[in-house]
């Protein structure tokens, strides 16, 4: 195998293959046409100072590689073993801090435990606002719990994943095969706008948290290193995964390297699909926007108006494909219908007097703050004008802005998060300098004017 | 020339867009009245040519075309000075090429992708401010000096030493420079079951190809003492808050095909692509090419990372998930004329796509316009190059009848890329990912082109 490293001591004793260059060229054009190396380049020139007396070839064949050797040549002969002066080696406290990650045998798990009970506790004040309190997720994210059965914990197959099942959502239980990439993200990317922020005892309550929503363990029980190999073999689809495909690069995994599907070769009177089964309703047609404003103004085509309807009807079509198909023509069957995107935050004008109502005249637009929103993820709970997990800016409004210390009580709200004022469900606290916070008060005392 | 009629495009700012069609449509019906007053320069009884109703845009007034007889103002003033714009920005007239989300597609803009506007774009290489962004936990821009790249072991024997690198450590050494497709494993996801989307900015948009220069990651693993007989993983860990980590195929690594890069099209990286480093596999979808890279890891195992296990797996029918799904598989689209768009007319158009395969180069595609009944060759354009995109074209002619254009490549390992039923038949509609079916558009009569699927 060739190494870089031994490379750079073959090249100290001079440029052996000069005669080989070219044959290994020829053949890395004919093998490989990556144009990484320039091949105007006379790699030749670089190597003519050289003693060509060494018989010893150099075990390459790649020029890219003999490009960076030959780079090599142009440095001090003092540096041009071992990269001298590049890199050092790491503190144990710096591969500490970094190496958290936690690998399906647990390794790189660090000791520690918690409880459902912690994790509940925990869970309400830092989870609950994005993912529900029971991990329903408020329609906001993918579930964490639900379509997990007894029997499955058994089996280690979940039931609902089987043909026929025909479950429309698929839960984070529904999918976990290894306990330890729970462990490790929730550790690494949690909470959302405050990731690395939990305790590893505070990691394992939440887990356990989560792992009792799916009956997984009951809810007095304790989650901890010496016993969460035995939870693993609890896991609803431990069995439910394969790598036997060809769409690893190698076959370590136990993949094979023949692709599963194959296409047709066929260049004519081929057996085609004559039928357009899925095309987008009308509805639809504007969903992603005027396609109009979507594409270039120039060359053969331009985008279609949106904002207007079709202009024709696709029935038409059918001509072509039943032409030159010599088929039935093509029946334009029903599409599943797509649903009209949620933007709750689309900042479109709209009339919403009410709110408008007391903004001052120079006072802050929606687009002043909505960096902000959506830095600090406000927007994934808050709507404009609709109840998502939490109030609706416009209710906020409603409800706070012509308290005297409106300005104060929001911005401390805004930082410190609560209960109760606007329903069960709780706002975290965030992680939002006192300048942001009072921007963004201010823009809601004054109207939350879009 | 057989037409009865038929429009040329107009003078800038003429005839507006979106009125073309409609004027187009009149013209056809012979309502010259609607043409008499606000269109009278642009269409005139055609005294040079045979048809009577011959519409033009490059309408001649007289002694001929205003834009040629009138010289423009940029043909009579001084121009702009040099470094008037430090960093050049594109010509205002090309506002409508933006990234773009798919609205409602996800619930919160930091766990977000914005697609590439693959329908107006030439050639192979993305322009780097349109190269489409998928962030996990909201993009960064990395103070460079700053940034420390680590490599260690799982264990303390992987590695004769770990090492800390500083973007300086790094570029000091030697690089290379290839140009690579990056393309999402929930590509064209949306449309597994049914036509979810209008244009090739949505169903493909999730795909780029740069140029990348970095340091191949064999190298940094030999100056740490890289123990390869034991090393068969590497995990590949982001600095962000996401600290997104996908286990690395070692094969890819051991033939200098990885590399941890700081250069994109021949400057750094861009701040939403992982700015200032950020790691490049190729042929193996976006997810695993970790950005704002802060540590390798040597080990003797996969890392059943959350992209491993919960997400980027293929659900299959018989209710097993596909994990470490990683190769991008051969696939193509044409990208003009393409869903969204109206042909300006009949005549002359050229077809125009792009394909690319994880597993080496592209060897050919052909495209229909038929349905799938017949199909031509194309060209394809140089470079070709392993796993980049390949940009193929072919001159056509559109009589006006509807059709169904549809693009199909092979790569040089034989593979063949499959049509929407032949994928189904294996792999079901559930899979999100990996989804590299035959695309079709139908060419309406009325030339507006659609997205749909065939069956």
């Amino acid at each position: 195998m060739f190494s870089y490293l031994k490379m750079f001591e073959d090249t100290n004793t001079g440029c052996r293959r000069r005669k080989g260059y070219a044959e290994n060229a020829k053949e890395y054009q004919e093998n490989e046409s990556q144009n990484l190396f320039p091949r105007h380049l006379n790699l030749n020139s670089f190597c003519i100072s050289f003693s060509p007396s060494s018989a010893k070839p150099l075990r390459l064949l790649r020029p890219e590689v003999w490009f960076s050797a030959l780079a090599m040549l142009a440095l001090p002969a003092t540096a041009q073993t071992k990269f001298e002066g590049i890199g050092r080696q790491a503190t144990s406290a710096e591969i500490k801090a970094w190496d958290i990650d936690v690998r399906p045998d647990f390794k790189g798990l660090p000791a520690g435990k918690g409880s459902v009970i912690q994790g509940e506790k925990i869970w309400e004040a830092q989870c609950a606002g994005c993912h529900g309190a029971f991990g329903e997720s408020n329609e906001v994210f993918t579930p964490i719990a639900g379509n997990t059965t007894a029997k499955d914990i058994e089996t280690g197959r979940v039931a609902s994943l089987l043909p026929g099942a025909n479950t429309p959502q698929r839960t984070t239980l529904m999918k976990l095969s290894s306990l330890s990439t729970l462990w490790d993200y929730v550790n690494r990317a949690m909470p959302w706008t405050a990731p690395k922020s939990l305790s590893s005892d505070e990691v394992y309550a939440v887990t356990a948290y989560m792992l009792n929503l799916g009956n997984i363990v009951p809810a007095d029980f304790t989650l901890s290193d010496k016993n969460i190999r035995e939870v693993q073999n609890r896991l609803p689809n431990r069995h439910g995964k394969t790598t036997a495909h060809a769409m690893w690069t190698s076959t370590e995994l136990g993949g094979t390297t023949k692709p599963d599907v194959q296409g047709s070769s066929c260049m004519k009177d081929c057996n085609a699909e004559p039928k357009v089964a899925s095309i987008l309703p009308a509805h639809a047609r504007d969903a992603h926007g005027n396609l109009a404003e979507q594409s270039r103004g120039l060359g053969g085509s331009r985008g279609a108006d949106t904002t207007k309807p079709a202009l024709t009807s696709v029935s038409a079509p059918a001509a072509a494909a039943a032409a030159v198909v010599a088929a039935p023509a093509p029946v334009v069957a029903a599409a599943p219908p797509v649903s009209k995107p949620n933007q709750p935050v689309a900042g479109k004008e709209s009339a919403s007097s009410a709110i408008n109502s007391g903004a001052s005249a120079v006072g802050l637009k929606s687009a002043d703050v909505m960096p902000t929103l959506q830095k600090f993820a406000c927007v994934a709970c808050h709507g404009m004008d609709t109840r998502l997990v939490g109030p609706s800016f416009k209710e906020i409004v409603a409800k706070q802005g012509k308290r005297a210390d409106a300005q104060a009580y929001l911005s401390g709200k805004i930082k410190a998060g609560g209960q109760g004022v606007y329903g069960q469900i709780p706002m975290p606290a965030q992680s939002i300098s006192e300048a942001e916070a009072a921007k963004v008060a201010q823009w809601l005392v004054q109207g939350g004017v879009k | 020339m057989t037409f009865n009629t038929f429009l040329r495009k107009a003078p800038e700012n003429f005839i507006p867009r979106q009125d073309v069609p409609h004027a187009r449509k009149e013209l056809k019906a012979g309502r010259r009245g609607f043409i008499s007053s606000a269109f009278a320069t642009a269409f005139v009884a055609a005294g040079a040519v045979n048809t009577p109703a011959h519409a033009q845009s490059n309408p001649i007034s007289g002694q001929g075309d205003p834009n040629i007889l009138e010289l423009p103002a940029h043909s009579k003033a001084l121009g702009q000075a040099v470094a008037a714009r430090g960093y050049g920005v594109p010509s205002a007239y090309e506002k409508n090429l933006q990234r773009r989300e798919s609205p409602g597609l996800t619930r919160v803009s930091q766990a977000s992708v914005s697609f590439t506007p693959l329908q107006g774009l030439f050639g192979i290489i993305t322009p780097s401010g349109l190269h489409f962004e998928r962030h996990h936990q909201g993009w960064w821009d990395i103070e460079p000096d700053k940034h420390r790249f680590m490599i260690n072991g799982s264990d303390d024997k992987m590695l004769k030493k770990a090492m800390v690198f500083t973007m300086d450590d790094l570029m000091r050494l030697p690089s290379v420079s290839k140009i690579y497709f990056i393309e999402c494993g929930a590509n064209t996801g949306m449309e597994w079951g049914n036509v979810a989307v209008p244009t090739v900015q949505y169903t493909h948009g999730m795909i780029s190809c740069s140029e990348f220069t970095g340091v191949p990651l064999r190298l940094l693993l030999e100056m740490c003492g890289a123990d390869f007989k034991r090393g068969k993983f590497v995990l590949a860990e982001g600095a962000d808050g996401s600290g997104m980590t996908r286990t690395i195929p070692m094969n890819l690594v051991m033939n200098d095909e990885v590399l941890v890069a700081y250069g994109q099209n021949g400057e750094m990286l861009r701040p939403e692509n992982g700015y200032p480093l950020r790691l490049i596999v190729p042929g193996v979808q976006g997810v695993s090419w970790v950005k704002y890279l802060r540590r390798i890891e040597l080990g003797d195992m996969p890392y059943g990372a959350k992209d491993e296990v919960l997400h980027y797996t293929d659900l299959l029918p018989d209710g097993t998930h596909r994990q470490y799904s990683s190769v991008q598989e051969v696939k193509s689209v044409i990208t003009s004329p393409s869903g969204g768009q109206v042909l300006l007319d009949k005549g002359a158009h050229q077809v125009t796509g792009l394909a690319w395969s994880g597993r080496g180069k592209i060897t050919k595609v052909d495209v229909s316009a038929d349905g799938g009944r017949n199909w031509m060759p194309t060209q394809l354009q140089t470079p070709v190059l392993s796993k980049c995109l390949t940009r193929f074209v072919m001159p056509w002619s559109w009589d006006g009848k509807p059709a169904l254009i549809m693009s199909r490549a092979v790569d040089e390992t034989g593979h063949i890329q499959p049509t929407y039923s032949e994928l189904r038949k294996v792999r079901g509609t559930r899979s999100v990912y990996h989804n590299n079916a035959i695309q079709t558009w139908l060419i309406s009569e009325s030339g507006e082109v659609k997205n749909v699927q065939l069956s």
